[in-house]
């Protein structure tokens, strides 16, 4: 299995671990469980955008539940990333209103310009592509998320200057970004 | 033009803001609720209200709210419904994000009149941004005395908080949203015991969609008659509804319920009609799982009656001419519009989506998808139209939740009303993609090109 990270670089920020605090003091004493998702996506935007077996470990301390536990709510949620992904994961949508609206060009489109197919990441570990199921962007087809950011009424030039920019500007996207909101 | 009880202010600038959003009349309902009625009043003017839940399943609010067991010593919970992940469906999400406070208004009235004291939006992970934005609306109802210890002095106390999801449409349904919210796996679990008995950690617990919280604060502020007195029958009040596809003008309105579904489609008031002068197809009107009506049928009923954007009317008929509210997610194809290659991406949609305990659903979504793709190769057979038809019988009403159902029903409705069109693809797999094909099966006139 590839472990990623070693157990050694493994912390949350301090910043994180206060956040950490607050979140388990939403529920119940003895309820600290109900925390794992939101942990997972904070361990996920810190460490690399995925989550290794020592990051779930290491989620699974803090909440003082068995790893296994993390293991199997991490593998059941899509947005989780038991595998390395590139620095800006782009998210097509491909059900029914995005795909009437052209979503198969985009992919298509997004494939050729990366030089990858769905699935994978470019050889520069800048772009993942991925196909996702709706969501809920379904008055602005097509569309793509890349970070938390939804990229709306797309167009195949809207696409090119997203991956420029994207390219330019270098960063890793998380979930956790701040996002600038579109009007609709 | 249609009156507008949730959007009212939608575009009155700054709204999404507490100020401007207390200047419109905001958290009034808070006012009312907590220091002139107690928690079973205001449960008495939702049931007189009519509301029925806007999360999909229509189930009316205010008996639901009056199931809630009361245990002495144990703490109930009102938990809100942002999971929003039925295709075609992001009338949440549009609300959330533009008035946040509106969510959080009916979150505060709503737990006042199920006596929670801490109450959990549960929203989809894909919906990030929103987080900060609901976290900043709740941050301003606290620094304004609307949330904390001792509300406007009453001596009610409240916590609100945010759950963010992992992205997984099954955590959508009630019970896999409370198992998700224990951060566990989104299994659903078997009923009974319901929520409102057993739910989130085993209390008493009430799930509600997002637009059902909110529709509870005009039905405060303007009493329960005067909601019941908008709509149809037993389609009280307003109804916001996703509209996308091939139309004009895409987007979120809010309706009152009865409003025919020529007029929604075709006026200039909400979706202007179909994109580049083209004829409609056939819709979805309440979201992925409802069965698809072809053109004909979603105007006018069997019977000839237009066809009311109201829960009564859009099932008129049964399944076998009739569909169903949902959840309001109205999804418009134009008559260059493959429905054999929409349903397929309806059902690697519930594949993909499938929790997996049952066999009939984790197998027979699998199937649908896997028969539905050779169909779209161009190696279909005749007998794969009948084996689909098999695949979706075996698989309603043999599940845990209606997921299963939810996954069958648009397979029988594609074959049902467009039997011919999976034949012909069947037969001829090239001669399909010519849209003007289209027009010939569905008795269409020639398209001008
Ligand atoms: C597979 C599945 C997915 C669902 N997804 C949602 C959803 O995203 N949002 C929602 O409010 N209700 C959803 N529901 C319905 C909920 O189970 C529940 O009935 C609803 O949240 C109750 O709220 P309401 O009475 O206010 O509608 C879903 C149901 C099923 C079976
Ligand atoms: S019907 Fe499908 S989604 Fe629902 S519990 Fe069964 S396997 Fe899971
Ligand atoms: S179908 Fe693509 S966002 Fe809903």
């Amino acid at each position: 299995m590839n472990t990623g990270h070693t157990q050694q670089e493994i912390k949350f920020s301090d910043e994180s671990l206060e956040l950490v605090r607050n979140i388990i003091a939403r529920y119940p004493q003895g309820k600290q469980k109900s925390a794992l998702l939101p942990l997972l996506h904070l361990a996920q935007a810190e460490f690399d955008g995925w989550l290794s077996v020592p990051v779930m470990d290491y989620v699974a301390s803090l909440l003082s539940i068995k790893p296994i536990e993390v293991y199997e709510v991490a593998s059941f949620y899509t947005m989780f990333n038991l595998k390395p992904v590139g620095k800006c994961l782009i998210e097509v949508c491909q059900t029914s209103s995005c795909w009437l609206l052209g979503a198969e060009d985009i992919i298509k489109h997004l494939e050729k310009k990366l030089g990858i197919k769905v699935g994978e990441t470019t050889k520069d570990g800048m772009f993942t592509l991925k196909t996702v199921e709706c969501l809920g962007s379904c008055g602005t087809a097509p569309m793509l998320m890349c970070g938390a950011q939804f990229h709306e009424n797309l167009t195949i030039e809207k696409v090119d200057t997203l991956l420029t920019d994207l390219k330019t500007e270098g960063k890793r996207k998380t979930y956790l970004d701040e996002v600038k909101i579109d009007k609709y | 033009m249609g009156k507008k009880l949730l959007l009212e202010h939608d575009n009155v600038p700054g709204i999404q803001g507490y100020d401007v959003y207390r200047q419109m009349g905001g958290y009034a309902s808070v006012e009312k609720a907590l220091k002139t009625m107690n928690p079973n009043a205001v449960v008495e003017e939702v049931k007189k209200s009519g509301l029925r839940g806007r999360g999909g399943a229509g189930f009316p609010t205010g008996m639901k709210w009056s199931f809630l067991a009361k245990p002495d010593g144990v703490p109930r919970h009102l938990v809100c419904n942002a999971d929003e992940s039925e295709p075609g469906t992001f009338k949440d999400r549009y609300l959330m994000s533009r008035i946040p406070h509106l969510l959080v208004e009916g979150m505060i009235t709503s737990s006042f009149a199920l006596g929670a004291n801490t109450s959990y939006i549960y929203i989809r992970g894909e919906y990030y941004y929103i987080v900060r934005i609901l976290e900043k609306a709740i941050a301003e109802a606290y620094a304004h005395g609307w949330l904390g210890k001792n509300i406007l002095g009453t001596g009610y106390n409240l916590d609100l908080y945010v759950q963010v999801g992992g992205g997984a449409y099954i955590c959508g349904e009630e019970t896999a949203l409370l198992e998700s919210l224990e951060g566990k796996r989104g299994n659903p679990r078997i009923k009974p015991p319901f929520p409102a008995v057993k739910g989130l950690w085993e209390r008493p617990t009430v799930v509600n969609n997002v637009e059902t919280i909110a529709a509870v604060v005009p039905i405060v502020n303007n009493g329960g008659d005067a909601y019941a007195a908008i709509g149809v029958g037993k389609s009280t009040g307003t109804k916001l509804i996703s509209a996308s596809g091939h139309l004009n003008k895409p987007g979120v309105y809010e309706i009152e319920l009865g409003l025919p579904v020529e007029e929604f489609i075709y006026s200039e008031e909400y979706c202007g009609g179909i994109r580049n002068g083209r004829e409609l197809k056939a819709v979805v009107a309440g979201g992925s799982s409802v069965p698809i009506l072809p053109k004909h049928l979603i105007l006018n009923t069997a019977a000839g009656e237009p066809r009311l954007m109201s829960y009564e009317s859009l099932a008129d008929g049964g399944f076998v001419t009739g569909t169903m509210m949902g959840s309001g997610g109205f999804i418009a194809m134009d008559d260059t519009t493959s429905i054999v290659k929409n349903l397929y991406t309806f059902t690697r949609f519930y594949h993909h989506e499938s929790c997996g305990q049952c066999s009939p659903c984790r197998e027979g979504t699998a199937w649908m998808e896997k028969v539905l793709h050779k169909i779209l190769d161009g190696h279909g057979t005749l007998a794969d139209v009948d084996l689909l038809w098999d695949l979706q019988k075996n698989i309603e009403g043999k599940t845990i939740c209606p997921l299963g159902e939810a996954a069958a029903w648009p397979v029988a409705a594609a074959i049902r009303h467009f039997r011919t069109e999976f034949e012909e693809f069947v037969k001829n797999p090239t001669r399909i993609k010519d849209v003007k094909h289209y027009y010939r099966l569905n008795n269409l006139p020639e398209p001008v090109m």
